[in-house]
């Protein structure tokens, strides 16, 4: 008997304010009127994808002192799309990026419930962390944490949220209108939080929704972040889209799991990807080269260098050498509010590498900067993308995809209707949503039935 | 076609299944389908229908309660809500005329995160957002945030509730700067997309706010753009000369609470004196008088009615708002009689939100109609244009030579 297929699981990411967006294509528009996520979301659920996600950032990008203006710049409010969208989709998950270092958890816990009523279940929650007074700047709370303490207060963070949404059970509001009694339970939402990052207590006022809590993803991919993930997150948003490194992430997580009880399909892995399509496979290397050039100018890439030089290179020619001068080390960057640059362990040595490789192609700055960027995760033929994407999910490189399109609000169209109907062919892909939850499409347990689970268990 | 300065501003303010405690539990109410999506929907389509100029949601961040300023245990109301923000953004792809005023917490919300959140709203809602704000002086509600505590008020008057109201006040102030300032961080054309320099926005118009208060310090700019309407409206209820100051110097529209015509009087002449200490005498700002409704055919039928909810909830219901218990053309005299001591719309809380809200806009729109005080159909596309309100210049635009 041979081994069921695995079923993809796809999303959508609106297009963000990083240079994979292409804002110049004629095609472009505009990334905060609400008929381009309506268009967006529209597709996404015409396709049938698992979920839409949003990106969030709480403070414009600067470099060298001044606001980034290279990029797509600026988004709407995160809770406030989805809600909107609740309204103009009707399965289609809805999974929001919101900082646990700049809220309270009250008011997100408040926030999602909300949500997930509001939407009959579709809610889902990508928790990240910041630790930079940059950001801080913006905010009452002000400060910052020490870098140590961000996964920590994230922990806590997202403990004390999931105490506040099981502070209601489900069962307590009968609303019966003969005897006069609302509430069976005079003290629903009680809680009591007592740790180091948070301390409080009293009543939590809204009651259990659809889901019972927010699907959770986690983001990271720092050890910490992994084992966050495996402690109680429901799928991971990861980086590792080559088929090597994704299995060996997969691989890595998925171990983790067993330590907390949990088996393997009860995390799933889901990397981000780019694709771009040609009616060829030789078109679309011949469009996603085009691409390339397209989302890095030649201003974009000094300041990609500069990510690595952490120093003005405004003087330099993009079509000439890689600079001689070795690369600023210290903690106060020329770039802010990029976590990328921190990818950046030992500069000296990322520019040593890169001036001879530079040297080996004949690559300007600009060559350099495009070729040692992510080339796109998908290139080819629809038929080709469709084989590639259920290799690296039967091969157990990942358990679907978030996919990134590169122009605002179109560019998942051609997707929708050329790659889908080919892995749904395949019968790896559903043909049409089964539930309606974004839990029935993840083949996540509600978590009432999962604690019942671990309890009979 | 304009409104014409005879005609009246008209709200419906909604809160759950109604304003009355017992109002659930009439057959027309939807008790348990308070929390969903299709619940609140209707309701604003009903006010649309209206012709009414917005809806305000209330909200807060914790249960309601009988006590101002602490929980009670009583299982025979409704308790618990959701999020005003969210409900309001919900509803707004669904609607295309009506403004969408949510409740906002000054006391216990970031600034920064709520100017984005109401910013957005009027993207989703093409021009239609605007914001209530208001305090929380409630100790357990503080403790649901565990930042700060706020000291238990137990009378009223007393010069220590007063101190402790004032500061909530003049925080509150603070955050509505911030909340304003971070709306006008983005000139409307900092957006440029120049392709020929690779530059998507011009950054010399956006702009940081620098706000540095007794309270808080903001950087800026916002991560939105300036929202459709510039400034969408910002509103707030108010009972006394601490709360007239916020209005003065932040609001574009106050709700007020006065029981007779001379009260409006007073109130309206406070409300300005206060704007005109505040530097802002010229600038426009609605005084909505609060009713609490109670709409029927006849007089004695609304009084029943009022009297059986009375029985239900086991004591009489009062308000800090004046009553109304009638008939439409009954209402319309008392709005007539208050519009004339200078109060320029009315906020009406619907007793029963399933009988009065569609009361108000069959019968107590007609009869204002009637007597040439009401709209006979949406003149405007925007919130603020439905209420008078020039789009404003940015503050921080220069001026064009």
């Amino acid at each position: 008997m041979s081994t069921p297929l695995k079923q993809i699981h796809l999303a959508a990411h609106f297009p963000g304010v990083n240079n994979t967006t292409v804002w110049s294509d004629p095609a472009a528009g505009s990334h905060i009127e609400f008929s381009s996520f309506v268009h967006f979301a529209r597709t996404a659920e015409r396709a049938k994808f698992d979920f839409l996600f949003l990106a969030e950032g709480l403070r414009l990008r600067e470099q060298g002192g001044k606001i980034y203006d290279l990029d797509v710049v600026g988004r709407p409010d995160t809770f406030t799309v989805l809600a909107a969208l609740a309204a103009v989709t009707d399965r289609l998950g809805l999974t929001g990026t919101i900082n646990s270092t700049f809220n309270e958890p009250y008011e997100v816990a408040r926030q999602f419930a909300s949500l997930d009523h509001l939407s009959g279940g579709r809610s889902a929650w990508n928790v990240v962390t910041s630790w930079d007074a940059f950001t801080g700047e913006n905010f009452r709370r002000g400060g910052f944490l020490p870098q140590e303490e961000r996964y920590s207060r994230a922990k806590e963070f997202l403990a004390t949220a999931n105490e506040l949404l099981d502070s209601w059970h489900g069962d307590e509001i009968v609303a019966d209108q003969a005897t006069g009694t609302f509430l069976k339970d005079a003290r629903a939402g009680a809680f009591v939080h007592r740790g180091k990052h948070f301390d409080i207590h009293g009543r939590f006022n809204v009651p259990r929704s659809p889901q019972g809590r927010p699907v959770i993803f986690q983001a990271g991919d720092s050890d910490e972040g992994r084992e966050f993930a495996a402690a109680g997150a429901d799928a991971i948003f990861s980086r590792h889209a080559t088929l090597r490194e994704g299995q060996a992430f997969y691989k890595d997580v998925k171990s983790r799991l067993a330590a907390y009880g949990r088996r393997p399909d009860q995390l799933l892995i889901l990397p981000a990807a780019t694709f771009v399509l040609g009616d060829t496979d030789a078109e679309a290397e011949e469009i996603a080269r085009e691409v390339r050039r397209k989302q890095v100018s030649g201003a974009t890439a000094l300041k990609h260098l500069e990510f690595v030089w952490n120093r003005d290179l405004s003087a330099y020619d993009p079509d000439g050498p890689l600079p001689d001068v070795d690369p600023v080390v210290g903690d106060d960057h020329i770039a802010k509010g990029r976590a990328q640059v921190r990818m950046y362990r030992d500069p000296v040595a990322v520019a040593r590498e890169w001036r001879q490789l530079a040297e080996a192609n004949n690559w300007s700055i600009r060559d350099l900067v495009i070729n040692t960027g992510n080339r796109q995760t998908f290139v080819g033929s629809p038929e080709t993308v469709a084989r590639t994407i259920n290799e690296f999910v039967q091969a157990d490189a990942a358990d679907g995809f978030i996919l990134v399109p590169h122009i605002t609000p179109g560019g998942l169209d051609p997707f929708a209707d050329k790659v889908v109907p080919l892995l749904q062919e395949r019968g790896v892909f559903r043909a049409d949503y089964e539930g309606t939850t974004l839990r029935d499409h993840l083949g996540l347990a509600h978590p009432d039935e999962a604690r019942t689970e671990r309890a009979a268990s | 076609m304009s409104s014409t300065d005879s005609h009246l501003h008209l709200a419906a303010a909604l809160d759950g299944t109604g304003w009355h405690p017992a109002s659930w539990r009439e057959p027309v109410s939807r008790p348990r389908e308070l929390f969903t999506a299709g619940y609140w929907a209707d309701l604003v389509a009903e006010a649309e229908r209206g012709l009414l100029d917005f809806v305000t949601i209330e909200d807060g961040l914790g249960p309601q309660s009988t006590h101002r300023f602490e929980p009670d245990d009583r299982t025979d109301q409704v308790r618990g809500r959701l999020d005003a923000v969210l409900i309001a953004s919900r509803v707004a792809p669904l609607t295309r005329h009506i403004g969408l005023v949510p409740t906002v917490v000054a006391t216990h919300t970031e600034p920064f995160h709520i100017s984005k959140a109401i910013a957005t709203l009027d993207y989703v809602s093409t021009g239609r957002a605007g914001l209530r704000v208001q305090i929380s002086a409630r100790p357990d509600e503080a403790a649901h945030f565990g930042r700060r505590t706020v000291p238990r008020i137990d009378t009223w008057d007393s010069p220590a509730a007063q101190e402790t109201l004032t500061e909530l006040f003049d925080e509150a102030a603070d955050y509505v700067e911030v909340v304003r300032r971070l709306w006008d961080s983005w000139e409307d054309d900092a957006e440029i997309r120049d392709v020929a320099t690779g530059r998507f926005i011009d950054r010399d118009k956006l702009h940081y706010i620098d706000f540095h208060g007794r309270f808080f310090s903001v950087k800026g700019p916002s991560i939105t753009p300036r929202p459709p309407q510039g400034q969408p409206p910002v509103t707030a209820l108010a009972h006394g000369t601490v709360p007239y100051r916020l209005l003065a110097r932040q609001a574009d529209i106050g709700y007020v609470t006065p029981h007779d015509a001379a009260q409006a009087r007073a109130i309206v002449d406070g409300i300005r004196a206060e704007q005109q200490a505040a530097g802002r005498a010229d600038e426009p700002l609605h005084v909505f008088a609060d009713l609490v409704v109670f709409l029927d055919d006849s007089q004695a039928r609304a009084e029943a009615r009022r009297d059986r909810l009375d029985t239900l909830a086991g004591q009489p219901y009062t308000s800090d708002a004046r009553i109304v218990t009638g008939t439409a053309a009954q209402l319309a005299d008392v709005i007539e009689e208050l519009a004339a001591e200078g109060i320029t719309g009315f906020r009406l809380r619907p007793a029963v939100a399933g009988h009065d809200l569609p009361r108000i806009g069959r019968d107590l729109v007609p009869e204002l109609r009637r007597r040439g005080r009401f709209r006979d159909t949406y003149e405007a596309s925007t919130l603020r244009g439905l209420l008078g309100l020039a789009r404003p210049a940015n503050r921080y635009a220069k001026a064009v030579a």
